[in-house]
């Protein structure tokens, strides 16, 4: 299939009209929570987006301030809550870092287990709203059934359905109940066909294709140079994962388990599964791209998954002990980025020597890969902002914190 | 290269602009002074043995201890740190850089440090961050706003002796 694509420039030539500000948001259904776009158009192209933020700043940092460092557990739930696992994964294996603590085996496991299934959660409700976005329905409601079923899943195993602060400075706070493992492989075999179905509902869907081959293309330069991490640096094709390449701290979880990053390298994506093919007419780096890489990355998950899962039955019970909240932290500074499913979130944690952290950061991952959106949209059209927006998969309670 | 490495080729190339460095905390760390910033950054960047092409986080912390009973080991000051690293070489530097609370002591005088967001991108939004809540004035950034807060918000909230205020706009606060 070959897209003429026209210049949006040269089309709007003959009907130059004045310069508006049209407002996108903060409650537009298309900016995923609470953004707000200022759109400085020229007819249907946008000459300027300046984005504002802030709208859900709940001073995370400087509760994190006044807490122990594993009463702050919660507040990381809050901050990217489509992916809470990742988030306390993130802050837990900081503080861990500081405190040069080891978890047992089994906690391993089940943090990996439970890390990869909130990223299959966290991809689906990216694919869906990105569906949504561009005005298709189904897929979304496709990708909310089975994340319901992870959420069910979570609820089994920690009570909650989206706040978990289940994976805990030491461990995790429980093991798994009786017949969960069951469950969740009942779930894997009924949630692969599914992924057919949706590369067939929106991957190799032509509309979908006309409405992001070529939109909003960010090379791989300036991916890096904006701080773009995950699948938004990945589609750009730029090799990277913090499961695989991250500090020690951070890949000794993965240590035994098999699983591709999905990047195209040298002109082809890892091919272990029969992924539909890539058309003609999109461009490294473009919407479609991104969307894509969250996709295969999902196999992935699920491969890790199972893996996890067989780890898990060989390891001797023992899950941790949660970190006491009187325990003093050692003086210093440790910084460690995670990969969580938007991109790379890092924590930082300062001490003086008492429980409670001198200060508490939170390196957002959303908050770096929005910030290249003026970039993106500079010069596109005013209906391509959503496909854009949606395609970097932002979260903004992780944004304002 | 190693952070020992890098150190070595920093002090070589800047002398006396690199102030101090631990390499033995978890996080070794370089600290600079803070006008030598922008041209240490270039070098970071530049330098086909170094290359740190990516910039993640820019923090700033205070050091500022409100409690009388406890004794500090430092005086009152403010630290701003970069953490680099190097997609192509897999190597990771954090960069420090020691700042007055005040500029001259002079109350309600934002410190100044230069800004790097012509360097790395990231820092555009992470510098006006750190201004926002920790209030560092960055020198040479395009657009220095607030960016978490409100524009009209008074105060860095980051600041150990940030006061609630007691009002904003008819919301009661404290």
């Amino acid at each position: 299939m070959v897209l003429e694509r026209v210049d949006p420039e040269l089309v709007e030539f003959d009907v130059r009209t004045d310069e508006l500000m049209v407002n996108m948001g903060p409650q537009h259904p298309s900016t995923h929570g609470v953004l707000r776009l200022v759109l400085r158009t020229d007819g249907e192209v946008v000459r300027e987006v300046i984005p504002y933020i802030g709208y859900l700043h709940r001073c995370a940092e400087k509760i994190g301030e006044n807490v122990a460092a594993r009463q702050w557990i919660p507040y990381t739930d809050r901050m990217d809550y489509l992916a809470g696992m990742n988030m306390n994964l993130g802050w837990a294996l900081t503080v861990e870092k500081l405190l040069k603590l080891e978890v047992p085996e089994r906690a391993r496991h089940l943090r990996v287990l439970i890390a990869e299934l909130n990223r299959i959660a966290s991809h689906l409700v990216a694919a869906g709203a990105f569906g949504l976005d561009l005005g298709s329905f189904t897929p979304f409601v496709h990708c909310f059934r089975e994340r319901e079923k992870i959420l069910d899943l979570f609820e089994r195993v920690c009570g909650a359905r989206l706040t978990y602060s289940y994976i805990t400075i030491g461990g995790v706070m429980a093991d798994l109940p009786r017949g969960w493992l069951e469950e969740c492989e009942a779930f894997l075999a009924s949630f692969e066909p599914v992924i057919d179905d949706l590369h067939a509902l929106l991957t190799s869907n032509a509309i979908l294709i006309r409405r992001t081959a070529g939109i909003g293309v960010l090379s791989p330069e300036m991916a890096v140079s904006y701080g773009c991490t995950g699948p938004v640096l990945r589609a750009s094709g730029v090799d990277w994962d913090l499961r695989r390449d991250g500090e020690p701290w951070c890949t000794r979880t993965y240590d035994g388990y098999r699983f591709e990053v999905i990047a195209q390298t040298g002109g082809r994506y890892p091919q272990d599964a029969p992924y539909p093919p890539v058309p003609a007419a999109v461009v490294l780096g473009d919407s479609w791209h991104r969307f894509y890489v969250r996709m295969l990355e999902v196999v992935q998950s699920v491969k890790l998954v199972r893996q996890a899962m067989d780890y898990y039955r060989k390891s001797p019970p023992g899950v941790g002990e949660p970190l006491r909240l009187t325990q003093r932290l050692p003086k210093g500074e440790a910084y460690l980025e995670t990969e969580a499913p938007k991109g790379q979130m890092g924590f930082m944690v300062v001490s003086d020597g008492s429980a409670i952290p001198w200060r508490a950061r939170a390196r957002s991952s959303s908050f770096c890969n929005l910030s290249v959106v003026s970039e993106l949209c500079r010069g596109c059209l005013i209906a391509d902002v959503p496909a854009i927006v949606g395609s970097l998969d932002i979260v903004l309670g992780e944004i304002d914190r | 290269m190693d952070t020992p490495a890098i150190l070595e080729k920093l002090k070589q190339h800047f002398g006396p602009r690199i102030t101090g460095s631990n390499l033995e905390a978890i996080d070794p760390w370089v600290e600079v002074a803070p006008g030598a910033l922008p041209d240490v950054c270039r070098f970071l960047r530049d330098e086909p043995e170094l290359r740190f092409n990516m910039l993640h986080c820019i923090s700033g912390v205070d050091y500022l201890q409100t409690d009388p009973k406890k004794k500090p080991e430092w005086g009152p000051h403010l630290e701003v740190m970069y953490h680099l690293s190097s997609l192509i070489h897999r190597h990771r530097l954090v960069l420090k850089v020691l700042l007055p609370r005040w500029k001259d002591n002079v109350e309600r005088e934002l410190p100044e440090v230069p800004s790097v967001s012509g360097i790395w991108k990231t820092a555009l939004w992470h510098e006006r961050e750190v201004y926002d809540l920790s209030g560092v004035r960055f020198q040479g950034h395009p657009d220095l706003r607030r960016i978490l807060c409100p524009e009209d918000w008074v105060g860095h909230p980051l600041r150990k002796d940030y006061q609630m205020p007691l009002e904003y706009h008819g919301i009661r606060g404290k």
